[in-house]
């Protein structure tokens, strides 16, 4: 991840980039593609009347020259900047369509037999037979066999991923390649619909709608817009009344100075580069809405596996039961363990040499006979040399002595109670139906994560974990992690309604997800992630998916979304401050000929009327150009609470739309003069 | 500038800020329907009047059904006193026998009075009968008043309610706004009035004899020069307690006398001066703690109360000290500020009231879309007479107009968190409800109107010499300056004027008129718009990540937001009136 | 609609009766009964006829009388067409006017400099009042006219002084028509 963005920072100006844009920037100049931008339109007429009435006037030529560019420079540089963020979208979807290359299809028939297509005509519901080293040709689902893939194309990670019938792993995506082993695979899209041609529509830029803060913030500037067309349209009238008439060149010139044109200018950018620094932390979003609605979120429900804690549980210590010797207990917990692939057992094995310098053994000279964990007996363990060695959860243990006449120690009782108090779960190993002590196994909350939550709150963003794990477990790990809330015992329903009941209270609520029973969940909820490495079903309902399937990104996602928000406020905040200096410069340069005494508003002392409209202009043009790497960025991001954010921002960016310009059009007044423009 | 002015300043609104409070507490609970003391006298008579008019009191409106009813009402009201005025000459109360009012000059009164501007293009003691100004123009004082509390009150609800399709019941809010707030308070004013001057009667206008004859020497229809003998005083009387009352804290301002509060039978002494500016503030400022209790965020109430208070203060210190400054084209004159007089621009000021009580009531009447003027504007310094005309072109929303000073101030708390909300990363959001494309469509139409409205009229008449330049007493910056103020305060439904322009012309009564129509009803049916949308809204509750609107910073930026919005808009106008006359003036140029 | 556009005729109506008639005839009554002065004008009587009201002002020109302000209201103090002369700051008229007014005043007290308001028009043209120093001003020429010592004109300006409300609101003002009645009454 690290990675990407900086590879990102780096192609800002990449040159191809910033070639295609500076074309794709006149292409815009058509008047319907402007049309859709009020303010720019509006300087795009303005720059359309000023080249008409360009030879009428011959004593001020040279100056109307060079207001006429500038006010076409100014619709180019707006467009420019729309192009980049654009062309930056593009150079990603170029990589992608790589990837999309025409690939042969095996497609099964149904009468039986295999027939070769293309797989750009693969329907939907058909299913493809995909070996070794072959690129997968669609999206769709594994319905038989087991296989890894290599996702890189997609992920940027270059570790292949196991993809296999049935469960959470079996969606695959068009363009990977599997690399090993043969699966069939039900194609779930049709050609153009894949979740290939859906990413690279998204990041060129191509379905971007207006999402709705963009198009309340659009009305805004256009209200703004028409608010300064009256004022300048109606200051003719009260300047011949003066008996100081203006030139259609200072009016435009003013006109353009005072709407909004650098919020204008670069509001489609910050959309689009919102977009793509999702995109850069490898997270698709299915809308620019979802993006919004990130920013907006009060709740975030997150997984306890894998988000607060690493995925799995380790064991921290034995306990034995009274009169047993520890290491006796660690000897048998360990050879339970032995054959026990997963992370728990392999956690104890380590526990038992790391404490008691049981090595692990070569057990094949022995009668061994391991026990796998089943779903009946919900226990694992090994008959060896007549030793009958079980472990397993408390629960089942119980079970499994009750039927054998025996029972739980009071003692031990008591230590799994104690274990569970403290957020850890105890497994109980017995041999030859007898206790011999419990498993102290314990969730290890990530690192960071709780000064993580606590930035949320301070953002007064809700954090509720969401486990499995019995309610005091859940307690006990939540009062690690420092999270906000649990939601313990967790039912996909329980989740559902939790989702509900939040939004019923206006909340919006985010929430990541994988399995198929997570998706009514993620498309209930206002902000949906799914996994990519879950189900096809999981991913139809999220309104977001996360290449790395990393459910932590979650903070990062809502983090994006208030970024996004936050830039495209600070550029209007910034942009309408400027009009407070251009009429500075502007009104006392129309009215000082008539009025000498009007000079006192000159209080920038600029040379003489033309270089303070021109430099007005010059400073309103350029400063899209210098925002463009801020919309494209996004300002700087805190977690901090809203009144700090907010101060802050106001300090910068309101104070600081109001002092530089009168700055920067100074400087331009002095350089113009200076190298005689005017 | 004396520390006497400033302590009176100060001592104003001290007052203003301890009487918001129980105000507030007051008007909540008559909304809120909530049992006042008042109830056994007045509950009575709301049943009458329901019954009387067919009300159900307890029918609940959606936005557009109260935003219908309240334009019915207007328009109804409104034809009603256009009737008056041209039957006055039929009807009863008239001892002066004045004659019917001619149909332009009807119709600018009309929707004048209905919209609460109460621009007045005529001479009210040659014009208006008693029954006219009693049962047309004061009636109108109360329930345009009335209207604008319960549209503030609907707007409130909007705000508060959530998830629900309603927003109150207009017939109901409107007599309660009267019944229970304005009547009670303007019956002690108006004899509060009457014990310092204000005259209260029905007589015929007195003849006196004066003391010293005068001999006018006038040019007669022949041109010759004629010398007439002026031996006697006529001087008008009438119910002017009972109007001046209504006037004030309906913050209306239409003046029974031409002179309006500068008038001595309206505004005798210093302290009925107090009272009167009293009365402006008093419903506005009371409402912005109504706002607080009904919001259930008080702060929020003293947030708003105190962005009013900062404008208001950098209003009145402006005006203060320009009135205060000597008129550096006169000479001879001492014009300094002693213990024997007020000195600074006495031109159209009274002595009871000097130069700090007529710059403070100045503030205040354009502070609030009063109106009334105990001085003329006209004959202020260049930026002394600029305040009251930025006062109104920010929107009159510094405690405002009854009602409409605490919905137009809304307005922009909704611009507000629009602009800055999303600096702090969320969707912009007013006390938990979204602000979304529609509301700021709304908003922008509500906002538009103004500046629309004034620039396109002001524009017309001052490039037209024939009927619209003609009409100004002054020249120079000054001229085009008493245009845009005219169209100011009528769209801005203020009233006042730099009575210097002859307004009582085909083109202004028309062109006016309609400025007023436009300034009221264009600018509530998109506000009530928003009201209904919010009304429909789930409510966010509040988090540390919630755009504030109870701290000083938002305070700050609700006055920078009001402060921006208002004078990039108008600044060219500004400059080439006011601002440029002020430069000239200093320069030593007259026109 | 209808019956909305009833209710609105007939709320006018009800309305109507109850604040623009039962109102103000309420208040009237009230006046009449507890501030009858005040409520009428406070009417100055003399000799059996009105001789002005103690709150509107008159014109005087003769010099044995002290001198009100400038007015704009009719032909002067005209107490049905009150109001200002609305000039601006900038008005030639204005200055004109003022200048004129002050030449002739410095003719009566030279080299003292004008008060303010003794060559301002009042807002409502009906000013009854002038400042102390506007009056102070004035002294010379009246004690010159009428024979009288300037002390004693000194006592009669500061018996119808009007100070500050409680020291505090408004300005201090001498009323000139009551003033110039207790000037007739030394006679």
């Amino acid at each position: 991840m690290t990675q990407t963005k900086k590879s990102s920072s780096q192609s800002m100006w990449n040159g191809k980039i910033v070639r295609r844009a500076l074309v794709d920037s006149l292409i815009k100049l058509s008047p319907r593609t402007m049309m859709r931008n009020p303010v720019m339109f509006v300087v795009e007429v303005g720059s359309i009347l000023t080249t008409l009435l360009l030879l009428q006037d011959k004593t001020t030529f040279s100056f109307n020259l060079q207001i006429t560019l500038w006010l076409w420079f100014t619709v180019i540089f707006a467009n420019f900047a729309e192009a980049m963020a654009e062309g930056r979208g593009k150079a990603q979807a170029e990589t992608l369509r790589k990837t999309k290359s025409e690939t042969v299809a095996h497609k099964l028939l149904e009468k039986g037999g295999i027939q070769d297509i293309p797989s750009s005509v693969l329907r939907l519901g058909d299913i493809v037979l995909v070996s070794a080293c072959e690129f997968i040709p669609g999206d769709g689902e594994v319905i038989e066999g087991v296989a890894s893939v290599d996702e890189s194309a997609i992920t940027g990670e270059s570790a292949p991923v196991i993809r296999e019938a049935g469960g959470d792993r079996s969606a695959v995506t068009g363009g990977t390649r599997v690399l090993s082993d043969q699966i069939k695979v039900r194609i779930s899209s049709n050609p153009g619909e894949t979740f290939l041609d859906r990413m690279i529509a998204l990041v060129e830029g191509a379905e971007r709608q207006k999402t709705p803060n963009e198009i309340a913030l659009n009305i805004l500037l256009a209200g703004l817009t028409i608010i300064f067309l009256l004022a300048v349209v109606t200051l003719q009238p009260f300047a011949i009344y003066s008996g100081s008439p203006q030139t259609v060149f200072v009016l435009v010139s003013l006109l353009v100075c005072l709407i909004p044109t650098t919020i204008g200018g670069l509001l489609s950018a910050i959309g689009i580069a919102g977009m793509d620094r999702l995109v850069q932390h490898n997270v698709l979003a299915m809308s620019g809405r979802a993006v919004e609605a990130a920013g907006d979120v009060n709740t975030l429900l997150l997984d306890k596996t894998g988000t607060i804690t690493l995925g799995n549980r380790q064991a921290a210590e034995f306990i034995p039961a009274p009169g047993i010797p520890a290491a006796q207990m660690a000897d048998a917990a360990q050879l339970s363990s032995l054959a026990d692939e997963t992370p728990e057992g392999r956690s104890i094995v380590v526990l038992a040499k790391n404490k008691y310098g049981l090595r692990g053994r070569e057990l094949a000279s022995h009668e061994a006979e391991f026990v796998p964990f089943s779903a009946q007996t919900r226990m694992s363990g090994v008959n060896l040399d007549g030793r009958e060695i079980r472990k397993g959860a408390v629960d089942s243990i119980s079970k499994y002595l009750n039927q054998h006449g025996t029972s739980m120690p009071r003692e031990v009782v008591n230590v799994v109670e104690n274990i569970s108090r403290s957020g850890g779960t105890p497994l109980i190993v017995v041999e030859n139906r007898r206790v011999l002590g419990v498993v102290y196994l314990k969730d290890i909350v990530k690192g960071g994560m709780r000064e993580r939550f606590d930035h949320l709150r301070a953002m007064g963003i809700k954090t509720v974990m969401i486990t499995g794990d019995n309610p005091l477990t859940a307690a006990a790990i939540a009062h690690e992690a420092g999270v906000d809330d649990f939601l313990a015992e967790a039912t996909p329903k329980d989740k559902m309604d939790l989702i509900r009941r939040e939004q019923s209270q206006g909340k919006l609520v985010a929430m990541t997800g994988d399995g198929t029973n997570d998706a009514p969940a993620l498309a209930q909820a206002d902000v949906g992630v799914a996994m990519n490495t879950g189900t096809q079903a999981a991913k139809e309902a999220g309104n977001m998916v996360d290449l790395d399937s990393n459910p932590t990104k979650l903070i990062e996602i809502v983090a994006i979304g208030k970024q996004l928000l936050m830039t495209r406020g600070a550029l209007t905040t910034f942009s309408i401050s400027n009009d407070v200096a251009k009429y500075f410069a502007i009104i006392p340069a129309m009215f000082a000929g008539t009025f000498p005494v009007l000079n006192a508003l000159n209080i920038m002392h600029l040379r003489n009327a033309q270089s303070a409209v021109l430099s007005a202009v010059i400073f309103n043009a350029l400063i899209i150009v210098a925002l463009i790497p801020l919309a494209l960025r996004g300002v700087s991001y805190r977690a901090l609470s809203a009144e700090s954010l907010l101060r802050r921002n106001l300090l910068i960016y309101g104070l600081g739309g109001l002092v530089v310009p009168f700055i920067g059009i100074k400087l331009i007044d002095l350089f113009i003069t200076k190298i005689k423009l005017v | 500038m004396t520390m006497n002015g400033w302590i009176q300043i100060i001592v104003f609104l001290g007052v203003i800020f301890l009487i918001a409070k129980p105000l507030g507490i007051f008007m909540a609970r008559v909304f809120d329907r909530e049992k006042t003391f008042l109830d056994p006298v007045l509950r009575p008579v709301e049943r009458i009047l329901y019954k009387l008019t067919g009300v159900n009191e307890s029918e609940e409106m959606k936005w557009g059904e109260y935003c219908i009813s309240m334009l019915i009402f207007s328009l109804v009201s409104m034809l009603v006193l256009y009737l008056i005025q041209r039957g006055q000459g039929l009807l009863p109360f008239n001892p002066q026998k004045l004659a019917g009012v001619a149909p332009d000059l009807a119709f600018n009164t009309a929707a004048s009075f209905s919209t609460n501007t109460n621009w007045q293009s005529y001479t009210p003691e040659t014009t208006m009968s008693y029954f006219t100004q009693m049962a047309g123009l004061a009636y109108h004082n109360f329930m345009s008043a009335a209207v604008g509390i319960a549209l503030a009150i609907a707007f409130i609800r909007g705000v508060v309610r959530r998830e629900k399709e309603t927003i109150g019941n207009f017939w109901v809010d409107m007599t309660r706004a009267t019944l229970w707030i304005l009547l009670p308070m303007c019956f002690i004013f108006a004899l509060a009035l009457v014990s310092q001057g204000v005259v209260q009667n029905f007589r015929a206008y007195d003849t006196v004899k004066l003391l010293e004859p005068q001999h006018i020497q006038k040019t007669g229809a022949d041109g010759k020069a004629v010398t007439q003998t002026v031996s006697e005083q006529v001087i008008a009387q009438g119910p002017v307690a009972s109007q001046e009352a209504i006037k004030m804290l309906g913050t209306n301002g239409g003046g029974f006398f031409n002179a309006n509060s500068a008038h001595p039978f309206e505004n005798p002494t210093p302290f009925s001066n107090f009272l009167q500016m009293l009365a402006i503030f008093a419903i506005p400022a009371g409402l912005t703690y109504t706002l607080g209790i009904m919001t259930g965020a008080k702060l929020h109430g003293w947030a708003v109360w105190s962005a009013m208070a900062i404008l208001f203060l950098a209003g009145v210190t402006v005006a203060y000290w320009a009135e205060s400054q000597a008129n550096p084209l006169l000479h001879g004159v001492d014009q300094h500020a002693t213990l024997m007089q007020s000195g600074g621009n006495m031109e159209g000021k009274e002595v009871r009231f000097g130069i700090a009580d007529s710059a403070l009531f100045a503030t205040v009447t354009t502070d609030a879309s009063c109106g009334a003027i105990n001085g003329v504007h006209d004959s202020f310094m260049p930026l002394g007479g600029m305040v009251p005309l930025v006062n109104i072109m920010l929107g009159e929303v510094v405690f405002g107009g009854v009602g409409s000073g605490l919905y137009g101030m809304l307005i922009f708390v909704v611009l507000t968190v629009f602009i800055a909300g999303l600096m702090v990363g969320r969707t912009p959001e007013y006390l938990g409800k979204k602000i979304e494309a529609y509301d700021v469509k709304m908003a922008m139409l509500s906002v538009l109107i103004f500046p629309l409205t004034v620039l396109v009229f002001t524009a017309i008449s001052s490039a037209a010499p024939s009927f619209g330049t003609s009409a100004t007493s002054n020249s120079g910056p000054h001229g085009l300056t008493e245009i845009l103020y005219a169209y100011t305060s009528t769209v801005g439904n203020n009233g006042s004027a730099f009575a210097g322009l002859s307004a009582n012309t085909h083109w202004y009564n028309v062109s006016l008129g309609i400025s007023m129509i436009f300034g009221r009803f264009l600018v509530i049916v998109p506000m009530l718009a928003i009201a209904g949308n919010l009304a429909q809204k789930k409510a966010i509750p509040p988090s540390l990540g919630t755009f504030p609107v109870t701290t000083p910073l938002f305070t700050l930026l609700l006055v920078s937001v009001i402060v921006i919005v208002g004078a990039l808009t108008f600044f060219p106008a500004l400059s080439l009136g006011p601002i440029l006359e002020h430069l000239l003036m200093n320069a030593g140029k007259a026109f | 609609m209808k019956k909305q556009l009833m209710t609105a005729f007939l709320m006018t109506i009800a309305t109507t009766v109850l604040l623009g008639i039962l109102y103000p005839l309420a208040v009237t009554a009230l006046s009449q009964i507890f501030f009858r002065d005040q409520a009428n004008g406070q009417l100055i009587p003399k000799d059996g006829h009105l001789v002005g009201s103690r709150l509107i002002g008159q014109v005087f020109t003769g010099p044995g009388y002290f001198h009100s302000r400038p007015s704009a209201a009719g032909d002067g103090y005209d107490a049905t067409a009150s109001g200002g002369s609305n000039f601006g700051p900038t008005n030639q008229k204005l200055i004109d006017r003022v200048n004129g007014d002050t030449s002739r005043l410095q003719a009566e007290n030279p080299n003292t400099p004008v008060p303010v308001d003794l060559v301002t028009a009042s807002g409502s043209g009906l000013d009854p009042e002038i400042s102390p120093a506007a009056a102070e001003f004035q002294i010379p020429r009246v004690a010159r006219e009428r024979r009288m010592s300037e002390d004693k004109l000194k006592q009669l300006i500061a018996a119808h002084t009007r100070g500050r409300w409680l020291g505090l609101l408004g300005e201090p003002g001498v009323r000139v028509l009551e003033l110039n009645l207790a000037l007739d009454a030394e006679k």
